[in-house]
């Protein structure tokens, strides 16, 4: 009976959100591809309540952004390519056009950047690839700020190195590469090729196949014997739980493991419980409920507003991705506002408003989000920001703490990749890149 | 010619250098090979009593671990959400029964492949509806220490994990040689036509041996769970056991577990010591190619049951 009660209940609230999602729309059209469902559910859940709290506290505190209501509508991608795709083509007219999309996903992200491009609709693929879309001559409607994953790889191997004492004491060090045998996993691999030849440090490269994520037994075996300095990590869904467990178990130094900001949510420690306390990874914006707009949040979630069914989640930085995210699109619509007017905008304003933003110390401390996000300054070059840096964050066994500063990347050894990377797909796409003058 | 030292010499030097690491690599593949096992030892019930490659079995281990865990979560205690969970895969095996296979008796078997494939899908999202799709982690009071045997060290849940599988084991040997329902099944096993003409009724047999399946899968959940914490991903680890399956061939119990443990340590061993030659992650495709061999030379398996046609 109870078990009846239980399915009956969960229907009944799957309905109800249903319903919510499509009443709640209104004005300036925001398509969120969420993927709430299907084996990475745990990190997307986190990830869409934080997206979608943002939209939700603006509405509720503001009444929208200048008086326009933020409708976002859900679609969920279960963070397969070909739904995404589907995802997009079903929600880009509504409401008059979609504002902005934020795939969540390195795939479906390269699936869109035609599509996009050609609809003029932008994409801010926050956290993901394509890394090179951070140039903006070849990449008019991509947008990949705060920083990209190539600068992180760099901003990890400048942490490491400050822990050690400066740039120079990487020389003779080792380390573990630990990543999804995936494009994604192989993005930074030519980064710290390049970092490797520059700072005379060594790397052993471990792949993990997508369908044995859950089995990393012999890689862990390998690297209890060649003992590296470091392990740095690439990791996806339930890949990163499993590696923080098998480190734990041949007692490898958590402190020296970082993963990268993808491996960086609670799926990535809560499974491995004690044994990962002090494990650390990136990220490119705060984390937990220290900064001053999470009031206006707390007060949203009083009225009943709120998307996620337990507030501890707000702890995770998936959650506080989502947010951020979401803060950096509502700024950027302010931005197109300011030169269109206080209404609707299209997606070709969207973009517009993109490329000029600047979030200044000011302006992030108007927003209540001091230290949550950096400061920021995008162009029509320069796609990804003046300003990549990643935070470190470390797991202490309830929640994760920053323990950094701003640790900067070495943007002068991945403006040169970017430039190559970007100048070879306008080259096989018959782009001509535009004048940023 | 370096390519070839890299495949013939250097491995074996390795090993000889460093015999505590080789014994670490080789009984954590053991260790790896018997929860693999545990998955297997699930297809292999439904397999041998009702001749269906039940596709589902991997999401039966989510399904169960699910249950349990969102039990505990609940404040019910350990030992009675094992209970009621084991009571929930008797009333799923009773479900695929009456409303699956039923309605598909005498189809061919790939219709009733076919139909786990839907059971599979349908299982894994009634499991998320119910419980949600967030990590769930499964603390049980499995030890999580380690022991060391020289320079190598043994982690105490594999060990842990080994034993409850023998013990499953050798509880399912008893079951099928000294119970009356364990002799029906063998009996069913064996032929279908035949069991049916002395008044052994199939249908109540299906039932029993998902339930039976269902429990594993439960056994499998638990100890895959607690490594893991629940979650969906627990689902694709069948795919860990098919090379096991065709090793130690469909119908065998003991198959499951011999084959369990060659595929295991064979992996292992191959990734730490061959991996590299070819860039690593071959463990993925090692256990197929093994598999593969083996059904050059046995079709049927290891242990599995002789294929004989009679003209």
């Amino acid at each position: 009976m109870e078990f009846r009660k239980m399915a009956l209940a969960a229907v009944a609230s799957a309905v109800g959100l249903a319903g919510i999602a499509a009443t709640a729309y209104a004005d300036q059209p925001i398509p969120a591809l969420v993927y709430r469902t299907g084996a990475y559910a745990p990190s997307g859940i986190p990830l869409a309540n934080g997206y979608l709290d943002y939209f939700a506290m603006i509405n509720e505190r503001d009444g929208g952004v200048n008086g326009v209501p933020l409708a976002v509508e859900e679609c969920d991608t279960g963070y397969a390519t070909d739904r995404g795709v589907e995802c997009y083509d079903r929600t880009k007219g509504t409401g008059g056009g979609a504002t902005v999309y934020s795939p969540w996903s390195t795939g479906i992200t390269y699936a869109l950047i035609e599509k996009a491009t050609n609809d003029k609709i932008p994409i801010l693929s926050m956290g993901y690839g394509r890394t090179s879309a951070a140039n903006g001559k070849v990449f008019p409607y991509v947008f990949n700020f705060p920083a990209t994953y190539w600068s992180q790889a760099t901003s990890v191997v400048q942490y490491i190195a400050n822990e050690a004492g400066g740039l120079d004491k990487l020389k003779g060090m080792r380390f573990a590469y630990i990543y999804l045998d995936h494009p994604y996993g192989k993005e930074p691999i030519p980064t710290l090729d390049v970092l490797a030849e520059k700072f005379g440090f060594t790397y052993d490269k471990y792949p993990v196949p997508p369908a044995s994520m859950t089995e990393q037994k012999s890689i862990w075996l390998q690297i209890r014997k060649t003992k590296p300095d470091y392990a740095i990590m690439w990791g996806w869904g339930a890949m990163n739980g499993t590696a923080v467990r098998e480190a734990s178990n041949i007692r490898f130094p958590m402190e020296k493991f970082i993963g990268n900001w993808w491996s960086g949510g609670n799926d990535a420690v809560v499974p491995a419980g004690k044994g990962s306390i002090g494990y650390k990874s990136a990220t490119f914006h705060g984390v937990g409920t220290g900064f001053d707009a999470y009031k206006d949040v707390e007060a949203m979630y009083a009225a009943g507003k709120g998307s996620s069914a337990d507030k501890a989640e707000h702890n995770n930085p998936l959650w506080a991705r989502g947010f951020a995210n979401a803060a950096y699109i509502v700024e950027a619509i302010r931005t197109a506002q300011a030169k269109f007017g206080n209404r609707q905008i299209s997606g070709e304003e969207m973009r517009w408003g993109l490329e000029n933003l600047d979030l200044s110390e000011e302006r992030i401390a108007e927003m209540g989000m001091t230290g949550y996000i950096p400061p920021l300054k995008i162009t029509c070059e320069n796609h990804e920001g003046d300003n990549p840096a990643i935070l470190v964050q470390q797991w202490k066994g309830d929640k994760w703490e920053i323990i950094s500063d701003w640790v900067p990347a070495m943007t002068e050894v991945v403006a040169p990749l970017i430039e190559q990377d970007s100048a070879q797909y306008a080259s096989e796409n018959n782009i001509t890149p535009r004048s940023c003058n | 010619m370096e390519f070839l030292q890299s495949i013939f010499v250097t491995p074996f030097v390795e090993i000889v250098d460093s015999p505590y690491f080789f014994f670490e690599v080789f009984f954590g593949g053991l260790m790896a090979g018997v929860m693999y096992s545990l998955v297997a030892l699930g297809f292999v019930l439904i397999f041998k009593a009702s001749g269906v490659f039940n596709f589902s079995q991997g999401v039966m281990v989510l399904f169960a671990a699910l249950n349990f865990v969102g039990l505990l979560e609940h404040g019910v205690p350990i030992w009675l959400a094992f209970l009621i969970t084991m009571a929930i895969m008797t009333a799923l095996a009773f479900a695929v029964e009456r409303l699956v296979l039923r309605h598909l008796v005498n189809q061919e078997p790939i219709i009733l492949f076919m139909a786990t494939i839907g059971l599979a899908f349908f299982l894994e999202g009634f499991g998320e509806t119910l419980w949600g799709s967030e990590i769930k982690p499964l603390e049980v009071g499995i030890p999580n220490d380690v022991w060391f045997m020289g320079d190598a060290m043994i982690q105490q849940a594999d060990v842990f994990a080994a034993v409850v599988a023998g013990a499953m084991v050798t509880v399912l040997a008893l079951f099928f040689h000294y119970t009356r329902v364990g002799r029906a099944l063998r009996a069913v096993a064996d032929d279908h036509q035949a069991a049916l003409s002395i008044g052994i009724p199939l249908n109540h047999i299906w039932i029993i041996v998902w339930a039976v399946a269902g429990v594993v899968a439960l056994v499998a959940g638990i100890l895959w769970g607690s490594k893991l914490g629940v979650q969906f991903s627990l689902s694709v680890i069948a795919l860990k056991a098919l090379p096991v399956l065709i090793l130690g061939g469909f119908t065998s119990i003991p198959g499951a577990i011999i084959g369990g443990l060659i595929i295991g340590a064979g992996e292992k061993v191959a990734e730490v010591y061959w991996g590299s030659v070819f860039g690593g992650a071959i463990e993925e495709w090692f256990a197929y190619i093994v598999a593969l061999v083996f059904l050059f030379f046995r079709p049927q398996g290891l242990f599995g049951d002789k294929i004989i046609e009679r003209v």
